[in-house]
């Protein structure tokens, strides 16, 4: 491996040693491709004409208005697909293209990035199998459809707790047996190098866009970006065009699900320890032996017990801020904010709405809050009716 | 207490190595396994601490996991339990684990109170050579010899450079992917083998998929200086859960025609 894929004490490689070739090759792949002209030119047509970047950057107005400062929506639940995931999946997808394999796994939570890789599969011709947990495949059933429609196999994963670690685990299984002709289209700015880095290259489009809009409609940077954190890869995309702007404010959510008091929740940076997990180094929820524990959280995206390297330096460091909001608080935002903008907030993305909302009464009014609305709630419907509080 | 090298050296045959989750399908039981284990005639002991996320582990053995952590399995009672092996017999154990395990209890400490208890080396699954710096010094300090793997797919230059890291065995892995019975031994092993004989001196042990007596008398016959067999021992354990008495004799019939077969 060239580089150590360190950010500070975070990431590294920690796989068996069947992965470290397959993992050299990617490597050595994407810095051979990712600035070549014909890769990135192909790139920026497919990520225009295909998936329909760039993203508009949307001022909310009656939404601004509910909570007393200005919020802007950067847009990706417009993409193609319905979330950022397709900024991913259409960058490894080409790169896997470009190093001539022919099958794509990947793992997938709420099914976003399931579907974003199966879209890719069958837009480049390629046999697509995608390792989702058994509860997982339950509660996101519309996205299965979609991923099985688009011709990719959706392997259901049981044992364990049936969600996103769990699909990880047998993707990973997989690939160390298939590691020659296989590509391993990792969702998230998470797991061993060098995922972290080029997860974060494909999805810092987010940043770029955001970062050029937010000059050119509001005329200044803003003052706070927000994002919400899982395996973070929509918030590394945003937050990275704006980490060398020290007045801007980054603030990372994460699922807090019954609360943080009670366990049950995946927040691995407000309540979790170092540790070591699908390849990297990061903060990790488990118990004083360093067994994985079971986390809970009602947006299936969010699910998962670690979380990307960067942004666990990026806590310690103190450039960015991670706070974590209730599945109560997140169920309560879905609906005002699609009543207030008319726009249905994947339950991923509304966990940073929802810390915006509580921020209501306690910024200056002139504030001018980015929220990156990572994707969009027709998924989550069913799963929010269920939740109603009877009336 | 016994060392690698003299248990190589010892031997004019393969050395026979079964592994064990400690404490499947629990402590008493798993006690018992490992002792008929060891009257059947195993010469080195490859036991594994369970972990919730054993990446590199087929279902046999994350059913292993899942049954001893469920039992209620913890590094304490690991430890316990191999002093209590040590005191049956003296025998060479090496334990192969996860990394976030030893990371939680403590790198250095882990592998001093190890080594204390009995342990010869400790193998992790998920730590690459690249890596070596964060476990080589404290684990020799501690006075154990270092395991690391090979693979089939593993190019030469850093098969060398892994071979210098291992001062007790190479724990050789005889196909690309995870652990698990297979009903022929993968045509990746052999030139394996001869690859690794041509560059260096330590002994070379082969796991991953052997589970006939066949298949083990290859090995030897290949070259190998040790066999370990896990899934297809562990599958024992699980298809006799319901008479949890009769599995140390049927595991020592077992490993007998195992050791026969690598004895001839």
């Amino acid at each position: 491996m060239k580089h150590n894929g360190r950010f500070g004490q975070f990431g590294g490689f920690y796989v068996p040693e069947v992965l470290i070739p397959a993992l050299e090759e990617m490597e050595k792949a994407f810095y051979k491709y990712y600035k070549d002209k014909k890769f990135t030119a192909e790139l920026d047509v497919l990520s225009h004409d295909y998936a329909g970047r760039p993203t508009p950057l949307y001022y909310a107005t009656r939404f601004s208005e509910l909570v007393g400062f200005k919020v802007y929506i950067k847009r990706e639940d417009l993409l193609h697909g319905g979330a950022h995931k397709v900024n991913n999946c259409l960058g490894q997808g080409l790169l896997a293209k470009y190093m001539g394999k022919t099958k794509l796994i990947a793992e997938t939570g709420a099914g976003q990035h399931g579907l974003a890789t199966s879209m890719i599969g069958a837009l480049f011709g390629m046999q697509t199998k995608i390792f989702m947990g058994a509860i997982d495949i339950e509660r996101q059933s519309v996205n299965v459809h979609k991923m099985r429609l688009c011709g990719a196999e959706v392997i259901s994963v049981k044992g364990g707790t049936e969600t996103l670690k769990d699909a990880i685990n047998e993707a990973l299984r997989y690939w160390t047996a298939n590691v020659a002709d296989t590509f391993y289209l990792f969702g998230t700015a998470c797991g061993p190098h060098p995922y972290p880095t080029i997860v974060k290259h494909f999805q810092s489009c987010i940043g770029i866009e955001a970062r050029a809009q937010c000059l050119e409609k509001i005329g200044k940077l803003p003052d706070i970006v927000t994002a919400c954190v899982g395996g973070g890869s929509n918030a590394i995309g945003i937050f990275s065009a704006f980490i060398d702007d020290k007045n801007v404010k980054l603030v990372g959510v994460e699922p807090a699900g019954k609360g943080i008091k009670t366990g049950k929740h995946a927040a691995p940076l407000n309540a979790g320890k170092v540790g070591i997990l699908h390849g990297t180094k990061m903060y990790l929820m488990q118990n004083k032996e360093g067994q994985i524990l079971d986390t809970e959280s009602i947006s299936a995206g969010l699910d998962y017990p670690g979380v990307g390297p960067e942004h666990c330096l990026l806590k310690d460091t103190g450039r960015a801020q991670y706070v974590a909001v209730e599945d109560k608080d997140v169920l309560d935002i879905f609906d005002i904010f699609t009543k207030c903008e008319g726009i249905l907030p994947a339950l991923e993305s509304s966990h940073s709405l929802a810390w915006v909302y509580s921020q209501k009464g306690k910024l200056p009014a002139d504030t001018t809050v980015v929220v990156n609305l990572s994707g969009r709630g027709d998924k989550d419907v069913d799963i929010v009716e269920r939740n109603r509080k009877p009336l | 207490m016994k060392t690698y090298k003299q248990t190589f050296a010892e031997l004019k045959r393969a050395a026979l190595i079964p592994f064990f989750v400690i404490g499947d399908p629990d402590f008493d039981t798993s006690l018992e396994i490992v002792k008929a284990a060891i009257d059947g005639g195993a010469d080195i002991l490859e036991l594994g601490i369970a972990f919730s996320d054993p990446i590199a582990d087929g279902p046999t053995i994350q059913k292993a996991d899942i049954r001893a952590l469920a039992a209620g399995m913890d590094i304490e009672k690991a430890k316990d339990f191999i002093k209590k092996i040590k005191a049956y017999k003296d025998i060479p154990i090496g334990l192969l684990m996860y990394y976030n395990l030893i990371y939680q209890y403590g790198t250095e400490k882990f592998f001093v109170d190890f080594a204390r208890a009995g342990v010869n080396s400790v193998l992790i699954a998920d730590l690459s050579i690249d890596d070596v710096d964060e476990i080589y010094a404290p684990a020799r300090k501690a006075g154990l010899d270092t395991v690391f793997m090979i693979t089939p797919n593993t190019e030469t230059e850093r098969a060398k450079k892994i071979a210098e890291k291992c001062t007790g065995f190479i724990y050789t892995v005889s196909l690309l992917g995870v652990t698990g019975g297979r009903e022929t031994l993968s045509d990746m092993i052999k030139p394996l083998i001869s690859r690794l004989k041509s560059i260096t001196d330590v002994p070379v042990c082969v796991g991953f998929g052997v589970s006939k007596p066949q298949h083990a008398a290859e090995l030897a016959k290949a070259g190998a200086d040790g066999v370990i067999i896990g899934s297809r021992i562990v599958k024992i354990i699980e298809e006799n859960l319901n008479d949890k008495k009769s599995i140390p004799a049927k595991i020592k019939t077992f490993l007998t025609q195992f050791k026969e077969a690598i004895g001839r």
